[in-house]
C-alpha cells in the first residue's frame, strides 16, 4: 500500500464549451500603451515580463498611445487598411465559391487579418516569409494578383503551382512567400536555416518563420529555437495564438501556465506578446524584431494573440465544440473595425469612404473572380494537363518517370 | 591519383567541392572541429572556417529542416546523419519537404542538398548502429538513392550529388570505410591502400549518378548488389567457381535498368542481394523489375539473399549478415534450378 493518495491524470480543458455564456472579464488586457518598449539590443533577460503581457498601441477610443506607436504615414495607414479588407473581402468570395462547388476547399483568416498584413510592411525585397495557409495577407500586403490567388484557388491552367497543390497553398519566391506545406510546423526550421543561409553568404535579408499556437507543439517549432538560439540567425519566429487548432483549445499545446511567447525564454531568445488585433502594434513589434534582425541582433519570438473568428476551414463547424457567441465576446474586438476607428478619429476616414472602399474592393474582386473563372475552376474550365503531373518531380525526368507518363497516355 | 580510403575520398570530395563552389556548406553532429565521428570532414573547419563547416545540435529534423531552408536560400549544403539509423526524426523533412518542394511549387524554390549518412553492419553496431533503411527512401518520390562501394566511386558520386539541383540521400556502408569487406570477419581486413579502386584522383570530379557499373563479367548469372554486398557476392563467385556477372548498383534512384535488363537478358538468371531487411526491401522492386522486363529470358526463379526480417542483432550479427556462404547457396540454387 502506497503512502500516497493515487495519481490523477491532467487534461486541460477550455473554459467554456457551446450552451455557455462567453465572459472574458477575468482575462487581464493591458491598456493600450501601457507596456514599454526596450530598446532592440536589450538583454533578453531583462524583458522577460514581455512575453507575459500584451503590447497593445490603439485604444479603445481609435487614441495610438505608448512608446510603441509607430510612425505611419496617412497613406501607410489607410493602405492597411484597405489590405485588410481586401483580404476579408476577398475570404467571403473564396468561401461562397468553395460552396458553389468551385473548388474543393478554402481556408480564412477572420478576426486575424491584422497580423500578416501589418507585418510584411516590416519586412523589405528580398526577405523571405515562410508562412502556415492563414498568412495570405503577406501576398495581399504586397499587392500580388487576387486574379493569381484564384487561379491557384480553382487549380485551373494558370495556377502557378500547376495544380499539384490544395487550394491556398500558395508559393511565390518573388514576394517572399515560401511555398506552403500542409505539413504543420515544418517551415519553422526552415525559415531558421534561410536565415542561416543569409548570415553565412554575409547578405543583409532576413527570414520570418509563422506557426500556429497548436502547431508550436510539433518537434519542428522545438527544433527551430534551438537551431536559433544556437546560431543566432536573423530571423523572427511568429506564433499566431488564434485560440484555437481546429477543435482544440490552445491549453493543449501549451498546458495550463505560461505563455507561448515564454517559450524564448529558455533559449535566451527575446521574446514579445502583442495585440495582434492591433494592426498598428502588430506592425510596431514586428518593426522591432525585424531591426534586431537586421542588426545582427539574432532571432526574436513573438506571440500575436487574437481570436479565430471563424471555421478553421470549410470542413469546419466550430459550434460543435465552442459557444457561438465567445467571438464576438472576444475582448481584443475586430481588427478590421479597430484600425477604422483609429482612423476615423485620425481625421483621414470616414463611415462614408468606408463604405465606399468597401464597394470598390468587392467590384475589384469579382472581376479578378470573373477573369479567373473565365480560366477555369475546379469543376469547369481548362485545367493543368495531366501530362504535367510527370514534370518537377527532378529537375530532369528520369527513365522510369517518362517510362510511367507514357504508360499513363501522355 | 593518391591512394585513399573511402573515408579519406569522402573528406577529399568535400574539400574539392567546397574549394570550387563557396555555396557549399557542410554541418551535422560532430562535424565541424572534430570532423566527424568517423573523419569524414576532417580538417574541413580548420581550411575553410567555421561558416562553412560546423557542428550542429543534436537534432536531426532540424538539421534536414535547416538545410532545406539553406537550400532555398539558394546554398548547397551537403549535411551529415552521424548514422542511418538516427535519420528517422528527420525524416517528415525528407519526405514532406525535401523531396516534395519542387514539385509543390512547379520550380518555384528547389532544394538541392546532400545528407550523408553511413549505413550497414559488419561493426557490431548491434540494432541502432547497422541497419541499411534505403528502401524507405527509394519509395519516397523526389529524391535520389546512392551507395556507393568504393573509394573513387564515393568520391565521384558525392561530388555528383553535392552539385545536382535535387535532394539526394548519401549511404556510405560504413564496414567498406577501411577497406573492401567481403563478409569473411574470420580474416583481417584488406587495406583500400591494396585494391584498385583505392586509386583516387586528387582534383575534382564527378561520376554520374544513375548509371551502374559491372564489377565482374559473367555469363551464367547475374547477381544485384550494392554497397558491401558487392565484395561478398565477389567472395561468394569466387568460393562457388560460377561465372556470374556482379553488378554494382551505385545508385537506387534514378535505377540503371539498362544495365540489369541486358545482363539478365544474358544470362538468363538473377540473384539479387542486400543487406537489409527482405520484406518490402528494395530487392522485392529490382525483382519485380527484372520480371517485367526479362521474363521470357528467365531459365530460374529469382532469388533474394537479405538480412532477416528482424531487428539488426548484435551477438548473433554474423548469423545475420548475408554471408558468402548464403549467397553461394543462392547462386548454386538458381544455377541447378
Ligand atoms: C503534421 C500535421 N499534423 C496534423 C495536421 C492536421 N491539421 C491541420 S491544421 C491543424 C490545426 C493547426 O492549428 P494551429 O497551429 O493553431 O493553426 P490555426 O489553424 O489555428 O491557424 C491540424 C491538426 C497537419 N496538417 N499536419
Ligand atoms: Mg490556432
Amino acid at each position: 500500500m502506497s503512502e500516497y493518495p493515487p495519481l490523477t491524470f491532467n487534461v486541460p480543458a477550455p473554459e467554456l464549451r457551446p450552451g455557455d455564456t462567453p465572459d472574458f472579464s477575468g482575462v487581464e488586457i493591458p491598456r493600450a500603451g501601457a507596456v514599454r518598449r526596450p530598446r532592440v539590443d536589450v538583454d533578453p533577460k531583462e524583458i522577460r515580463d514581455l512575453a507575459f503581457t500584451i503590447i497593445r498601441v490603439m485604444s479603445r477610443d481609435g487614441e495610438a498611445l505608448g512608446e510603441w506607436a509607430p510612425e505611419l504615414t496617412d497613406e501607410d495607414c489607410l493602405e492597411g487598411l484597405r489590405h485588410m479588407m481586401r483580404l476579408r473581402a476577398f475570404d467571403a468570395r473564396m468561401l461562397m465559391a468553395q460552396r458553389q462547388g468551385k473548388t474543393s476547399f478554402y481556408m480564412q483568416h477572420l478576426g486575424e487579418e491584422a497580423i500578416a498584413c501589418a507585418f510584411q510592411r516590416a519586412l523589405q525585397k528580398g526577405d523571405m516569409n515562410f508562412p502556415t495557409y492563414r498568412q495570405a495577407g503577406l501576398l495581399i500586403a504586397q499587392g500580388y494578383p487576387l486574379r493569381t490567388m484564384m487561379c491557384q484557388i480553382y487549380s485551373n491552367a494558370e495556377d502557378p503551382n500547376h495544380g499539384r497543390q490544395l487550394p491556398i497553398m500558395y508559393s511565390s519566391k518573388e514576394h517572399g512567400f515560401f511555398s506552403i506545406s500542409g505539413n504543420l510546423a515544418t517551415q519553422y526550421p526552415q525559415a531558421v536555416g534561410w536565415a542561416m543561409a543569409s548570415a553565412i553568404s554575409n547578405d543583409s535579408k532576413i527570414a520570418a518563420g509563422w506557426v500556429g499556437d497548436g502547431s508550436t507543439a510539433e518537434s519542428d517549432f522545438h527544433a527551430a529555437i534551438v537551431f536559433a538560439s544556437t546560431y543566432k540567425p536573423p530571423v523572427i519566429l511568429n506564433i499566431v495564438n488564434n485560440q484555437w487548432a481546429i477543435s482544440t483549445f490552445q491549453g493543449i499545446a501549451k498546458g495550463e501556465s505560461g505563455t507561448f511567447a515564454a517559450r524564448g525564454h529558455g533559449f535566451g531568445i527575446p521574446a514579445l506578446r502583442v495585440d495582434g488585433n492591433d494592426y498598428l502594434a502588430v506592425y510596431a513589434v514586428a518593426k522591432w524584431a525585424a531591426e534586431r534582425a537586421r542588426r545582427n541582433l539574432g532571432p526574436t519570438l513573438v506571440e500575436y494573440v487574437t481570436y479565430r473568428a471563424g471555421g478553421h476551414s470549410t470542413s469546419d463547424d466550430p459550434s460543435a465544440y465552442r459557444p457561438k457567441e465567445e467571438g464576438d465576446a472576444w475582448p481584443l474586438g475586430d481588427p478590421l473595425l479597430r484600425m477604422k476607428g483609429y482612423l476615423i478619429r485620425r481625421g483621414i476616414w470616414s463611415e462614408e469612404r468606408h463604405t465606399q472602399a468597401e464597394a470598390e474592393i468587392a467590384d475589384e474582386i469579382l472581376s479578378a473572380q470573373k477573369e479567373a473563372e473565365e480560366i477555369g475552376t475546379l469543376s469547369s474550365g481548362s485545367g493543368p494537363s495531366a501530362r504535367d503531373m510527370f514534370e518537377d518531380v527532378f529537375e530532369e525526368m528520369p527513365p522510369h518517370l517518362i517510362k510511367q507518363r507514357q504508360e499513363a497516355g501522355y | 591519383m593518391a591512394k585513399m580510403t573511402m573515408i579519406e575520398a569522402i573528406q577529399s570530395a568535400h574539400d574539392t567541392a567546397m574549394d570550387r563552389d563557396e555555396k557549399v556548406v557542410v554541418y551535422g553532429e560532430d562535424v565541424g572541429f572534430f570532423g566527424g565521428v568517423f573523419r569524414c570532414t576532417a580538417g574541413l573547419q580548420e581550411k575553410y572556417g567555421p561558416t562553412r563547416c560546423f557542428d550542429a545540435p543534436i537534432n536531426e529534423s532540424g538539421i534536414i529542416g535547416t538545410a532545406i531552408g539553406m537550400a532555398a536560400y539558394g546554398l548547397r549544403p551537403c549535411v551529415e546523419i552521424q548514422f542511418s539509423d538516427y535519420v528517422y526524426p528527420a525524416y517528415d523533412q525528407i519526405v514532406s519537404e525535401a523531396a516534395r518542394l519542387r514539385h509543390r511549387c512547379a520550380g518555384d524554390f528547389t532544394c538541392p542538398l546532400v545528407i550523408r549518412m553511413p549505413v550497414g553492419g559488419g561493426i557490431f553496431g548491434g540494432q541502432t548502429h547497422s541497419q541499411s533503411p534505403e528502401a524507405v527512401f527509394t519509395h519516397v518520390c523526389g529524391i535520389k538513392t546512392v551507395m556507393p562501394s568504393n573509394p573513387y566511386d564515393a568520391k565521384g558520386l558525392l561530388a555528383a550529388a553535392i552539385n545536382d539541383p535535387d535532394p539526394v540521400i548519401f549511404m556510405e556502408p560504413k564496414r567498406l570505410y577501411n577497406g573492401p569487406f567481403d563478409g569473411h570477419h574470420e580474416n583481417p581486413v584488406v587495406p583500400w591502400r591494396d585494391h584498385e579502386l583505392g586509386e583516387v584522383p586528387e582534383d575534382y570530379y564527378t561520376l554520374p549518378l544513375g548509371k551502374a557499373e559491372v564489377r565482374r563479367s559473367g555469363e551464367a548469372v547475374t547477381v544485384i548488389a550494392y554497397g558491401t554486398m558487392v565484395y561478398v557476392a565477389e567472395a561468394a563467385v569466387a568460393e562457388t567457381g560460377i561465372d556470374a556477372e556482379i553488378i554494382d548498383l551505385r545508385t537506387l534512384l534514378p535505377l540503371d535498368l539498362d544495365t540489369i535488363v541486358e545482363s539478365v537478358s544474358k544470362t538468363g538468371r538473377c540473384v539479387i542481394v542486400h543487406e537489409a531487411t527482405r520484406t518490402s526491401g528494395y530487392g522485392g522492386e529490382l525483382a519485380t523489375l527484372v520480371q517485367e522486363e526479362c521474363f521470357y529470358h528467365l531459365e530460374a526463379p529469382i532469388t533474394r539473399v537479405t538480412g532477416w526480417d528482424t531487428p539488426y542483432p548484435h551477438a548473433q550479427e554474423w548469423d545475420y549478415f548475408p554471408s558468402p556462404e548464403r549467397v553461394g547457396r543462392a547462386l548454386k540454387k538458381v544455377m541447378e534450378a
